[in-house]
């Protein structure tokens, strides 16, 4: 039985997982309290009780797979992963307030969803891609085949149309590629296209950053080709172009949640509400909290999405600046083990898979965590081990298990 | 690659780690920011978010007899309201609830209007639900989530119709009511004061409504009550006590001919304190203590009959021979005679003047009389003289001067003064030629262009009963300095004054125009008239009298008019006496009695020895 439940507590970043779940349930569970009808029903913290004891069951299988056989199965799985995602854009199923969205597949009336697998196969196939270098990446030029490998399923999950997901993968790529020795510059002049997307919506701001980017270039310039340097100009000028097409294909959902991120007033009584009532949800919490359950923004339903995206907003209005702070530094805690863990393995196959993964949970937690107080866009993107979603915790769960297995793998 | 060279994976780590405590330090600041430093504001916002200010209506001060009975109190009632919403969702409440509230077509429309144009807070649309009503609804709150049922003090005026004109009623509050009593706090769905000493001391009666904290959720939905911010406790109004003697009331409401249509006034003659303030017909003024009904509103107000209207305050009638105590008294005011004069001419049954001949009631003439003799026996021809001597002018100033034109000034919000010529100019003004000197003949026996209020001829037989001066008839019975003080006075010696008290005395007395209203206990002092109605319908019939202890001060002056009562000594003559009767035996102690007049005796069969006694 020892043996059995070992992984539990041979690797430290376990006992982080599991209270961040425990409290997880806990949170669910003070989700549903509500003193209102509402579709958020009082017994899903045992829905979501028995899929972490799912979670743990798995990990601990998942967790004693030698490292060989997910190299093996990095490829095949990407594929599968695809495919899987394109299945869903054509056969997918929305849920709850994402109802427009296709990112659920139904089978045998199991639904979950494809892209928390695709996050997996898609860190695994990436770190499997990068693992064959030799050496780090010196040139552009060299980051071109695994950001291809990414823009794949993101393109998938993106046409759903799913931008928070999407987002995680791009955390993997760049986190997968910065274990891999990618010199920093580098990796800003690959980001850059993207930064420049962003600010186009101000044309001096963006004007500003396309003149600081050229001199950056030009301090570069001996490190980079030529045609690296002309096509990091064009793909950010390219950025600039798109950026107003962009916009107006964007859903209006979307580009409300952007606008009212810029000014929440703007809009406050639809789009601009969650923010607002998440912001007074986690600032009327205090130092100490309204205590488990007694959130009022959340008892009252002023807080949308209490369950999900929301969750944090309940942690900070019933456990206040200590329960956010104590959440964050458990994150803290597991992303230095994370650290530490790639840094001791092995396998450089290992490593950048733990990275792929810290990736996507930095993004999670970051964007998941900013937008309850303002600090990114409203994006919806749960809170790793802690919203409500079964397939999101089972797959969360895998995923450290592969982490742990990669890890202890000293072969 | 990475695991081949430690000291380039050391250094991504340590940057990794960095990173990491970069982005949770960001996440962390600003967390402190919103939860440390700034995390009173956004309790505050939590707080608006949820909780909501509910009106805790003040109950009103109770009103009270002079006796202490109770005329008009709060029994506790339910209030249904509608939370304001969309209007579409107000207006779809608002037919489901006519399942289970009585909600007329009229006042569904109304209400759906309000919902859709009115202001955002809860919308009335029952004051006074049933009890079943109010159970039915609470059972199916979660079909009616957006409903407000409140208890709320609810009017109740035990005597009913008994003095539903003096006392008035309460009704819901208007838009312009609220503009207009803003600073009072005042808002939608307060009663107020509709007439009478309802409206009168409206905000005395009122009180100061409270505030207590609910607690809503995101939709509006009341949750609960909120007892965390303390609310404010609703002020009751102030209690008022009337003059007013509710068994009086009762007692007058009782003898009043039954089916006819007038008034009776019974004022306190030390005080000028309105002791009852009859009209009839009546309606009952618990109709209105809820939303009133249209249907039945405008029924009330159509009703030929009238029985909003209050004819003691706001009836006007030609004044007929009671009038003639004011000639006599404006004669004796002026001086123009002395109470033991007789008149050239001795009455014959007419009196020529100009080429017009005016005529007596008797045909067959009542000779020569003094002032009391005339007004014992009403000689119209004694009265033409006077009025002559007087002059028109002159009786129209005084006339003025004693109020005739004006308003008594009884604290009640409306009353009407009497019709009476302000002066010679207004025969120009209304007929379009100079008024002869004949116009004071008329004008004498309580004909021409004359028309007072029941209340009015109380006023002046009060400043009969005491020194000639009158104070404004007074509702509310306080101590307060100036009450009781009077509002114009009569330049007549005490013993002039007498004798048109004994003038009046002789009516009740044997060969007097209402010797079978004459009183067992007490001294009657009155004067009949039968005042032509025009129209050729039948007169009507006037008493207006002052009583007290066998020789002693008058203690109550007492008025009467009957519409088309036809006979004042037959009609309005009893009614005086017997409400007099009813009050003086209260405040003297003798057992009541249903028989109290001398008709009343006779027709009973008692001895009536009394009323022969030489002494009276």
């Amino acid at each position: 039985m020892r043996a059995l439940l070992a992984p539990l507590w041979q690797q430290p970043m376990v006992i982080a997982l599991l209270l961040l779940s425990m409290f997880g349930v806990g949170m669910v569970y003070s989700a549903g309290v509500l003193e209102v009808p509402s579709t958020v029903t009082r017994g899903l913290w045992i829905r979501q009780a028995a899929f972490l004891g799912a979670s743990v069951a798995g990990f601990l299988i998942v967790s004693r797979i030698p490292l060989r056989w997910f190299e093996w199965v990095a490829a095949p799985g990407y594929v599968l992963g695809v495919g899987v995602l394109a299945a869903t854009l054509l056969a997918g199923t929305g849920a709850g307030t994402a109802e427009g969205v296709s990112s659920f597949l139904s089978i045998g009336g199991l639904r979950f969803q494809p892209a928390e697998a695709a996050k997996i196969s898609t860190a695994l196939a990436l770190a499997a891609l990068l693992a064959r270098r030799e050496d780090p990446p010196r040139y552009l030029r060299d980051l071109l085949t695994p950001a291809a490998l990414v823009a794949l399923p993101l393109g998938l999950v993106l046409l759903q149309p799913d931008l928070g997901t999407a987002l995680a993968f791009v955390g993997i790529l760049f986190a997968a590629i910065f274990w891999a020795g990618t010199p920093w510059p580098l990796i800003l002049f690959a980001a850059s296209p993207g930064v420049g997307l962003v600010l186009s919506f101000s044309l001096r701001l963006w004007a500003a950053y396309i003149v600081l980017l050229g001199i950056g270039l030009y301090l570069y310039r001996f490190r980079l080709y030529l045609v690296e340097s002309v096509a990091v100009v064009l793909g950010n000028i390219a950025a600039g172009a798109v950026a107003e097409p962009l916009w107006k294909s964007l859903a209006e959902y979307q580009r409300n949640r952007l606008l009212v991120f810029l000014d929440p007033e703007l809009d406050p009584r639809n789009a601009g509400w969650q923010l607002i009532q998440s912001k007074v949800a986690v600032g009327s919490g205090g130092i100490f909290g309204k205590g488990f359950t007694a959130g009022t923004q959340k008892r009252l339903a002023f807080l949308p999405e209490q369950h999900t995206d929301f969750i944090f907003s309940v942690v900070g209005e019933e456990f206040g600046f200590i329960g956010t702070s104590a959440v964050l530094v458990l994150f803290g805690y597991l992303f230095f083990r994370m650290i530490t863990m790639a840094e001791a393995a092995t396998r450089s196959f290992a490593g950048l898979f733990i990275f792929g993964i810290l990736g996507v949970w930095i993004t999670h937690v970051f964007i998941n965590a900013g937008m309850t107080i303002g600090l990114v866009p409203v994006t919806g993107i749960p809170l790793p081990f802690i919203s409500y979603g079964g397939s999101f915790l089972l797959m969360s769960w895998m995923a450290a298990a592969v982490v742990v297995a990669l890890a202890n793998d000293d072969s | 690659m990475t695991p081949g060279n430690p000291r380039l994976a050391r250094e991504l780590a340590v940057r990794a780690r960095v990173v990491v405590v970069v982005l949770l330090g960001v996440l962390l600041s600003v967390l402190f920011r919103f939860q440390v430093l700034r995390s009173s504001d956004w309790l505050l916002e939590s707080q608006s978010n949820r909780l909501r200010p509910l009106t805790v209506p003040a109950p009103r001060g109770v009103i009270r007899d002079r006796a202490g009975r109770v005329l008009a109190d709060n029994v506790p009632g339910y209030s249904v309201s509608v939370i304001h919403d969309q209007p579409d969702s107000m207006v779809s409440t608002l037919r489901r609830l006519r399942e289970h509230l009585e909600l007329d077509d009229r006042r569904f429309e109304e209400l759906a209007a309000r919902a859709r144009t009115g202001p955002p807070r809860p919308l009335l649309v029952s004051v006074d639900a049933p009890f079943d009503a109010v159970a039915a609804l609470q059972e199916r709150r979660s079909i009616f989530p957006r409903l407000l049922i409140e208890s709320r003090p609810k009017r109740r005026y035990p005597a009913g119709r008994v003095g539903a004109h003096v006392i008035g009623y309460v009704g819901e509050i208007n838009e312009a009511e609220v503009e207009a009593r803003e600073a009072e706090g005042a808002e939608p769905g307060w009663i107020v004061g509709r007439s009478g000493v309802e409206a009168q001391y409206e905000s005395t009666l009122q009180g100061r409504p409270g505030m207590r904290y609910v607690e809503v959720d995101a939709t509006g939905r009341i949750v609960g009550s909120f007892e965390g911010v303390p609310g404010l406790a609703a002020e009751p109004g102030t209690d008022v006590q009337l003059n007013l003697d509710l068994e009086l009331m009762e007692w007058i409401d009782r003898i009043f001919p039954e089916g006819m249509h007038g008034s009776v006034v019974a004022l306190d003659v030390e005080t000028g304190g309105v002791l009852a303030l009859y009209s009839a017909p009546a309606f009952d003024p618990n109709l209105f203590a809820g939303v009133v009904d249209r249907a039945e509103w405008d029924l009330m107000v159509q009703d030929p009959e009238s029985p909003l209207y209050h004819r003691a305050v706001m009836g006007k009638y030609p004044p007929g021979s009671p009038w003639k105590l004011a000639t006599a008294a404006i004669a004796l005011d002026l001086g123009v005679v002395a109470p033991g004069d007789r008149m050239p001419v001795s009455c014959r049954g007419s009196y020529v003047f100009g080429n017009r001949t005016y005529r007596c009631w008797k045909p067959e003439g009542h000779g020569s009389l003094d002032l009391a003799g005339a007004i014992q026996h009403s000689c119209n021809v004694y009265f033409y003289q006077l009025g002559l001597d007087i002059g028109l002018a002159r009786l129209l100033e005084v006339g003025n001067r004693l109020g005739f034109g004006e308003p008594c000034g009884i604290d009640l919000p409306t009353e009407a003064g009497g019709n009476f010529p302000d002066g010679p100019e207004f025969w120009e003004r209304r007929y379009g030629y100079r008024p002869l000197e004949g116009e004071a003949l008329n004008l004498a026996i309580g004909q021409g262009p004359n028309d007072q209020t029941p209340l009015k001829m109380a006023q002046f037989v009060l400043a009969i009963a005491r020194d000639g001066s009158a104070p404004a008839p007074r509702l509310l019975r306080s101590a307060a300095a100036g009450a009781g003080e009077a509002s114009w006075s009569l330049d007549i010696p005490q013993e002039h004054l007498e004798q048109v008290r004994e003038g009046m005395r002789r009516v009740t007395r044997q060969g007097g125009t209402a010797y079978l209203s004459s009183l067992e206990h007490f001294d009657l002092l009155g004067k009949t008239g039968t005042a032509q109605s025009g129209g050729g319908r039948p007169s009507h019939a006037w008493f207006t009298a002052i009583a007290g202890p066998h020789g002693e001060a008058p203690e109550v002056a007492v008025v009467a008019l009957v519409e088309f009562g036809e006979s004042g000594s037959g009609v309005a003559a009893p009614l005086v006496a017997k409400t007099a009767d009813f009050h003086l035996r209260g405040r003297h102690g003798i057992p009541r009695d249903t028989i109290q007049t001398l008709g009343e005796h006779l027709r009973a069969g008692r001895s009536a020895a009394w009323a022969r006694r030489p002494d009276r």
